[in-house]
């Protein structure tokens, strides 16, 4: 039985304290659902993304790309493509070598003798890696040019599994010596003795989580000036994480941080994928030199995006056994994971420890061993897809859930019940020291369970089986962990120089009075710049109307540090609380100078909205101050100031440091998110007689991501990424030939969900305010591919009694009444066993 | 290629007569981007499956990444600029930014404009004809929950008048 387990981390502990004393009396805006600033200019068509944007003297830039998988080159000619009107000139990859040095890699050892080029130099290791480009005056000339480069190659054979990867037969980075880049044991509580004692061992030998992509509907898109008169790099693009970007790209440039400048305005979608878009960042400022500075922009064709953007992480459950006691809670697990992170690691390893964020899943298991391998193969490089590295995780805890409860005769929800961690063990540590700030899984289940029509549709399942109709009910539970802790790095990498989280944010009363706010964060249709009018609005007691909140991100505005980015589900709690502080530092210089200007008492100033607009009064002489008076006293007004009020700068910027410590590199332990938001869904799922095909009959959403900021905006993230995650269970699918050959390179193959496929969300909410935040919010919006979970354990729960494991992530027609009739010829046994200890066990089914 | 003869293609675009100069493998998404600056309708997928690029061409929606631009020759065609009127929202416009039917707004004008045809030809769209009439159109951000709640409120509001 587990142990509740006491926090002892002195950090949350004051983090918590100084949580209730920031705040400033009950917020009017956050929490309302209001509607959106950025709606009115996106419905307009005039949001303004990359593509939107043209320079004086704008060049464009094409790339050739390899079409095999994994093949030597022998030769680049691009003579013809030079030679074309319109071009301007042409990189190979011999040229590129010469100009930059390799990106940094984050892993150790092994993963430290790749060398990851912006173009492929000597070999391509995945199909559509980048092999020449050509700059041209316009789009047209570029495409006819790239046509006119020679390139040869010498097929090599392709790694396409990690079955395959781990044999070592062909090596994707021969300078590796191996195709394994990481490896490590993350082992906690006795499992020696937790095996012994067990009731019940199930094994399962394999499972596996399919590639995929959020495939955001704006591709990647940039233009690069490198501009040799002020030697400085200028960027627009689409990048999610430009401070991480900027620390790749320095060292491979040869530049310094402060020469990369940095900017956004609207971005299409990103969900992690635009993360590492930054080798093409490379290969744009190159272009842009050795065009003579002039600016050079790259659209990225969807083709190209799906070949060689980003895809999410494939990963491989091999050799499981679990524990389980006479009532079917899980005592141990162990089990042996293999991840697949494609050509070049980037933001990986990463993913190697990001997923122990969530290594129980929302159980109460204490013993917990996991041998956890990464290997590179011949396919596209991974990116930190939506639910990164944890959703893999949680998928594979929900299935051999699943299985065990179907094993053992246990009902899947009350299997769920048995084994979740409990409202009042919150906070929680888990067996590797993160700390669950709040929840409860067990009310969510029922608030899911209740919008379903659960018992209801028990029922008709039942009649439905009399009738040969094959009708599961599955459960996904999932966790939103946000905020991450850079600590984390050092696992994969004890001397990787990163820990902690932070993001800075500036609050300026401009000179004619205007509120505005910078935000340093990279918003992709989250709803940034509306929450954080909120969160000023209430500190400065105006409406969300009164407050200007730059769209998008610029290097220039300084709102940043060697953290930002958005990513992690993180902003309602880093963003907000930077946005929050720089706020209430000027709130407090505002009371200061108001205090002087009417000869007050700070004590006896309000902050609030009169006649002339926004204002400070004085509750005792009731006069007042409007915000414009105020400006004008520090902009523009200032002689006669008292020295004492110099400091007043009204340009107040705030870090927020995220209450972190150093993981324990050694154990693998430490807290490595603040926040725990979550997700519970119920669907049930019909798998069709005759076309195998499954289709949705009901589908609920319930999430908890602590106190919402805008309930409206909640609500929309929780439906879009439930919609990634039942296009990626039932469709989308990034699928390699053995050959190195992606099998869904254009939309008509990949078919991102639509209105035609997309059921009715029925939704719910539960709020489990989070200790660990000044205003109780947790950070959410991945959702952690709950529907991939729920899905499966929908699929399961129909087709366990005819012999089917549901051992993919991924399921279609095809594959169904493939396994359908693999089950009829010899069932499951192959693939799950179970060894009944006791003979107690047995009385539990 | 160079060399090739370029060709003079005349439209009505919001109303404004326009034309431009261009080489014939101009696809009708890059006029109206690359020629006449309106930028709001994109590019997402160039196969003719996510509709990003969706305008009105005569009244029908048209998928513009998917026809040459001299193939519109003296067409009329709305493009999501085109929708309001006096800087005031069509109502299929003012119902999804109420409805929150958009995050990322990348795939809204095509939506809009899918929607605006949708309820020119029917009034009262059935469910279904809710879901056919927006099926060319793809969405990675919202999961469509909001936009179907739009199009019906656009279609309420609109039945009224």
């Amino acid at each position: 039985m587990a142990k509740t387990t006491r926090v002892k981390n002195k950090r949350l502990k004051a983090a918590a304290g100084s949580g209730k004393s920031r705040a400033t009396g009950a917020p009017k805006w956050v929490g309302q659902p209001i509607r959106r600033v950025e709606e009115d200019r996106l419905v307009r068509g005039k949001g303004i993304f990359v593509d939107d944007q043209k320079l004086t003297g704008m060049l464009h830039i094409r790339f050739v790309r390899s079409s095999y998988g994994h093949a030597k080159i022998t030769r680049v000619d691009v003579t013809k493509a030079a030679a074309l009107p319109g071009v301007v000139c042409t990189l190979t990859g011999a040229e590129v070598k010469g100009l930059v040095k390799p990106f940094i890699e984050i892993g150790p050892d092994v993963g430290q003798k790749i060398a990851d080029y912006p173009m492929a130099v000597d070999k391509v290791v995945y199909q559509g890696e980048p092999v020449a480009a050509v700059v041209a005056e316009n789009r047209m000339a570029a495409e006819d040019a790239a046509e006119l480069v020679e390139v040869e190659y010498e097929p090599l054979p392709p790694v396409m599994t990690a079955e395959d990867a781990l044999k070592e037969g062909s090596l994707v980075h021969p300078g590796m010596g191996t195709n394994r880049n990481w490896h490590g044991v993350f082992e906690y509580g006795d499992m020696e003795k937790a095996f012994k004692q067990a009731d019940h061992v199930v094994h399962i030998d394999r499972l596996h989580f399919h590639r995929f992509s959020s495939t955001p509907l704006e591709c990647n898109a940039m233009i690069a000036v490198w501009d040799s008169r002020s030697e400085r790099i200028e960027y627009w693009s689409n990048n999610s994480f430009p401070s991480f970007a900027a620390q790749f790209l320095s060292p491979a440039l040869g530049v310094r941080i402060d020469q990369i400048l940095m900017k956004s305005f609207d971005i299409g979608g990103g969900f992690g994928i635009k993360i590492t878009n930054y080798p093409y960042m490379a290969l744009c400022a190159l272009a842009s030199r050795k065009a003579g500075d002039r600016p050079v922009k790259w659209t990225e064709t969807r083709t190209e995006h799906m070949q060689a953007s980003a895809h999410g992480n494939e990963r491989t459950f091999l050799d499981t056994r679990v524990a389980l006691d006479k009532n079917g809670v899980i005592t141990a697990i162990d089990s042996r994971h293999v991840d697949d992170c494609g050509a070049y690691p980037r933001y990986e390893p990463l993913g190697c420890v990001i997923w122990a964020q969530v290594l129980p899943g929302s159980y109460r298991v204490r013993n917990i061993r996991i041998d956890m391998n990464q290997v590179v193969t011949n396919k596209c490089p991974v990116g930190p897809n939506r639910g990164y590295s944890r959703m893999q995780q949680l998928w594979f805890l929900e299935r051999v859930l699943d299985i065990c409860g179907h094993s053992l005769g246990i009902p899947t929800d009350e299997m769920r019940l048995r084994n979740y961690i409990r409202k009042n063990e919150m906070p929680y540590e888990t067996p590797n020291g993160c700390v669950y700030d709040s929840g409860d899984y067990a009310g969510m289940l029922a608030m899911g369970k209740t919008l379903v029509g659960w018992d209801d549709w028990k029922r008709k399942q039942a009649a439905a089986r009399e009738e040969g109709r094959w009708i599961g009910l599955g459960i996904g539970s999932t966790l939103d962990s946000g905020t991450n802790n850079f600590g984390q790095a050092r696992i994969i990498n004890a001397g990787a120089p990163f820990s902690g989280q932070s993001k800075a944010a500036i609050a300026k009363l401009d000179i004619y009075g205007e509120v505005v706010i910078s935000m340093g964060s990279v918003p992709q249709g989250q709803g940034h710049e509306t929450t954080a009018a909120q969160v000023v609005a209430d500190v400065l007691g105006v409406s969300p109307g009164h407050v200007k909140v730059k769209p998008g991100f610029d290097t220039e505005q300084n709102a940043y540090t060697g953290h930002t980015g958005t990513y992690a589900s993180q902003f309602a709690v880093t963003g907000l609380s930077a946005i929050h502080g720089a706020a209430t530092k000027l709130r407090k210089e505002m009371s200061r100078l108001a205090a002087w200007a009417l000869k007050a008492k700070e004590k006896d100033l309000e902050f609030g909205v009169g006649a002339q607009g926004p204002e400070v009064r004085d509750k005792r002489s009731k006069k007042s101050i409007n915000y414009w008076a105020l400006a004008n006293i520090v902009n523009v007004n200032n002689a006669g100031m008292p020295e004492k009020l110099w400091d007043v700068t009204l340009n107040c910027r705030h870090v927020y440091h995220a209450p972190f410590q150093l993981p324990d590199v050694k154990k693998k332990f430490g807290n490595l998110t603040l926040t725990y938001a979550a997700q519970i869904h119920v669907a049930v799922v019909e798998v069709d007689r005759d076309t195998f095909q499954p289709k949705i009959l009901a589908y609920a959403c319930v999430d908890d991501c602590g106190r919402a900021i805008n309930p409206r905006i909640v609500e929309g993230q929780v439906h879009g990424c439930t919609a990634h995650g039942i296009g990626a269970a039932l469709m989308e699918d990034c699928a390699y030939d053995g050959d190195g050959n992606l099998l869904a390179s254009t939309f008509s193959d990949y078919t991102p969900i639509t209105a035609m496929n997309m059921p009715d969300l029925l939704y719910g909410h539960m709020e489990s305010p989070s200790p660990f935040t000044f205003n109780g919010a947790k950070g959410m919006g991945e959702g952690g591919a709950a529907p991939v979970h729920t899905i499966c354990a929908a699929l399961q729960d129909a087709l366990y009694s005819k012999g089917v494991i549901i051992n993919d992530s991924h399921n279609t027609g095809d594959s169904i009444f493939l396994a359908v009739q693999r089950a009829g010829t010899g069932g499951f046994a192959s693939s799950v066993r179970i060894e009944h200890r006791r003979a107690a066990g047995r009385s539990a089914r | 290629m160079s060399g090739v003869e370029k060709i003079l293609v005349h439209v009505r675009v919001n109303g404004e007569p326009r034309e431009a100069l261009v080489e014939p493998r101009t696809l009708l998404v890059e006029l109206l981007r690359e020629h006449f600056n309106l930028t709001g309708t994109h590019i997402g997928c160039d196969t003719t499956y996510c509709g990003a690029c969706t305008v009105l061409l005569n009244g029908r929606t048209t998928k513009s990444c998917t026809m040459f631009a001299p193939m519109a020759e003296g067409g009329e065609i709305i493009t999501v600029e085109g929708l309001s009127k006096d800087g005031e929202l069509h109502p299929v416009q003012q119902a999804f930014a109420e409805c929150h039917g958009l995050q990322c707004g990348f795939c809204t004008p095509g939506l809009l404009l899918s929607t605006v045809h949708l309820l020119s030809k029917t009034r009262k769209p059935s469910e279904k004809e809710i879901r056919k009439g927006i099926a060319g159109n793809t969405c990675r951000c919202t999961g469509y929950q909001n936009i179907l709640k739009a199009v019906r409120a656009a279609a309420a509001e609109m039945g009224k008048s």
